[in-house]
């Protein structure tokens, strides 16, 4: 069943005008930085917050429209949540809480705790069934919520960064469950995430979200390679730049020329990858089309490659290897030169 | 110093004295006396049917003031508590002009249904609720408030109703405070004096509470029964408030 919503609220400081389809062909991850609006936008959906204007649907059945003063419920949407904090009762089992939907919804308790229990199983901790949640690590309280969630067999799924307060050695593990999960359950799912290497990880469908609009949306593979805002960007590493292309030049907004592979015209971004940008001491030699002047800046080690921030009419983020850090003594700041070639410079109408 | 040492005095001294005069080698005969033992076992009966009124009519009721807004909260918050401060021989007269047989309440009832709460049982547990519900219903209103509405969320997205979600969600989340509350509203009903005996009266077997009969006991001279019946409520006391102990005398 195809989940359509036109989103609008405001809550606090944030105003909320999301418009989004979500069917069961895609795993779909809503991205965006922190207060962009992504839990405002999951509790929407699910009903615990109501909405000022707009309209939800799911399959053929209206759940909320405020203009008709109609406003189903969480318990009667088939909408099922996996929050940030596992949320399990503290005083039942795992199995009792994966059991409590179906228990919940009038399945007797002897079918209720068999289904549970196979759940639990499919999670990976059918042995962990008779420990309450205060015995169960991180990862495997959130892999049971994920089980209490799939188990009412919800139309809707909702996951609202179900890995965000799970411990860096329990996420790999989890993601991987999720992963599984997520790709076998039949309903719509919708995992929401501050985390775009997490969204690679789960999704085939991208939405990113920034102070309550939605700024990006498309296959996984595009919206990583091509970026519309700086904070995609900056999350997928890459240097996104925008002006005016007239031909295979761009314009920058800060009136710096870049010469590109490809013709293009009007307002456009360009992406740059960082181990594209080469970094000089001094006016490179030979023909690259791109040398800009710039500032070194912010130093980042890591491994045997280095990321260094250069300032300027053209600024960017260049990987460089340790060994030319040393050379060309970029720690010491100072003027530099970034070459970049014109082949390696990616456009795209803004 | 002083003072503190003053206010202990206060406090400590008078439970010397009456361990002090207890009639220790005969408490088993005063409590085995017809008159002690109907007491107790009658004082046993309205606090307990007097804590099943307050937790029946009052959790409900903090449930609301805790959970819904409406116009005049405040106002009935402060009426629900005023049983707490006002003198419970107040408490019986106001009862008695409601629900008395010639109260208005009362009145109605009786023509009714032949029925009527004064001087029999059912007015001594009256009497007994209306002075220690509130205790009961401050204690589960601040437990309602304070309880984190996240699991009754998760219980919504989940599909259960807010019937089911109340007992199985929120019940147990609350329920170490309302056994709390209901320990000291049953300690409060088991002491009550002024309201019982001015609303039920003073009838040894139906209304005549242990608290009644000590009274009684004191002011007709059979002081041994009245200090072995004041053990008992010391007793009792001292127990309830050693079962809350975690919850009110630990460490802040």
């Amino acid at each position: 069943m195809t989940l359509t919503a036109t989103i609008r609220l405001a809550l606090g400081t944030l105003e909320l005008g999301v418009d989004l389809d979500v069917d069961e062909s895609a795993v779909v991850a809503v991205v965006g930085p922190n207060g962009a609006g992504k839990t405002t936008l999951v509790r929407a959906l699910a009903g615990l917050v109501p909405l000022d204007a707009g309209r939800v649907t799911i399959g053929a059945t209206t759940v909320e429209d405020p203009a008709i003063h109609l406003r189903v419920p969480p318990e009667k949407r088939s909408v099922g949540v996996v929050f940030q904090e596992h949320r399990l009762f503290p005083n039942l089992t795992a199995l009792e809480n994966v059991a409590f939907g179906l228990r919940a919804t009038g399945i007797a308790k002897d079918l209720a705790r068999a289904k549970a229990a196979s759940w639990l199983e499919q999670v990976g901790l059918r042995d962990m069934a008779r420990h309450k949640p205060a015995e169960l690590s991180g990862g495997q309280a959130q892999r049971v919520a994920l089980a209490r969630a799939l188990a009412t067999e919800p139309a809707v799924l909702l996951l609202d960064e179900p890995l965000a307060a799970v411990d860096a050695a329990a996420r790999a593990e989890l993601r991987h469950v999720l992963r599984a999960e997520l790709s076998r359950y039949p309903g719509d799912r919708l995992v929401v995430t501050h985390d775009p290497i997490e969204a690679a990880a789960v999704a085939e469908r991208l939405i990113v979200l920034e102070e309550g609009r939605i700024i990006q949306q498309g296959p996984l593979v595009e919206v990583t390679a091509r970026p519309r805002s700086p904070w995609v960007a900056t999350m997928v590493g890459l240097n996104l730049l925008s002006g005016v292309a007239a031909h295979t030049t761009v314009r920058l907004d800060s009136g710096a020329l870049v010469a590109t592979g490809t013709a293009a015209q009007g307002p456009t971004f360009v992406a740059i990858r960082p181990n594209a940008v080469a970094v000089h001491r001094a006016p490179p030699e030979g023909s690259p089309r791109n040398v800009w002047p710039g500032q070194a800046g912010e130093l980042y080690l890591t491994g045997d490659r280095a990321r260094i921030r250069i300032t300027g009419p053209v600024p960017l983020i260049a990987e460089v290897t340790a060994s030319s850090v040393a050379e060309l003594r970029l720690g010491d700041g100072g003027a530099v030169w970034a070459s970049v070639k014109a082949t390696d410079i990616d456009t795209y109408p803004a | 110093m002083a003072l503190g040492a003053g206010a202990l005095a206060l406090v400590v001294l008078p439970l010397v004295g009456l361990l002090q005069r207890a009639p220790w080698s005969s408490l088993g005969r005063d409590l085995g006396a017809p008159e002690a033992f109907a007491a107790l076992r009658l004082s046993l009966e309205t606090s307990v049917g007097a804590l099943a009124v307050s937790v029946t009519l009052g959790v409900p009721l903090a449930w609301v003031l805790a959970r819904q807004r409406f116009p005049g909260r405040t106002l009935i918050r402060a009426l629900v508590t005023l049983p707490m401060v006002l003198p419970p021989v107040v408490g019986g007269i106001a009862l008695l002009y409601a629900f008395g047989r010639r109260g208005f309440a009362g009145h109605v009832l009786y023509y009714l249904t032949g029925w009527r709460f004064v001087f029999n049982t059912s007015g001594a547990i009256v009497a007994e609720a209306f002075v220690a519900m509130p205790f009961l219903i401050v204690t589960a209103e601040a437990a309602f408030r304070s309880m984190d509405p996240r699991g009754e969320e998760a219980a919504a997205t989940l599909g259960a109703g807010p019937a089911y979600r109340f007992r199985r969600v929120t019940l147990p989340a609350v329920a170490p405070a309302l056994a709390a509350g209901a320990a000291l509203s049953w300690a409060r009903a088991l002491g009550e004096f002024g309201a019982t005996i001015t609303f039920a009266g003073n009838f040894p077997g139906s209304t005549q509470t242990t608290p009644l009969l000590v009274y009684l006991d004191i002011e007709s001279g059979h002081e041994g029964t009245a200090l072995a019946l004041s053990l008992v409520l010391l007793a009792v006391s001292l127990a309830v408030l050693v079962g809350l102990r975690d919850r009110w005398l630990g460490s802040p």
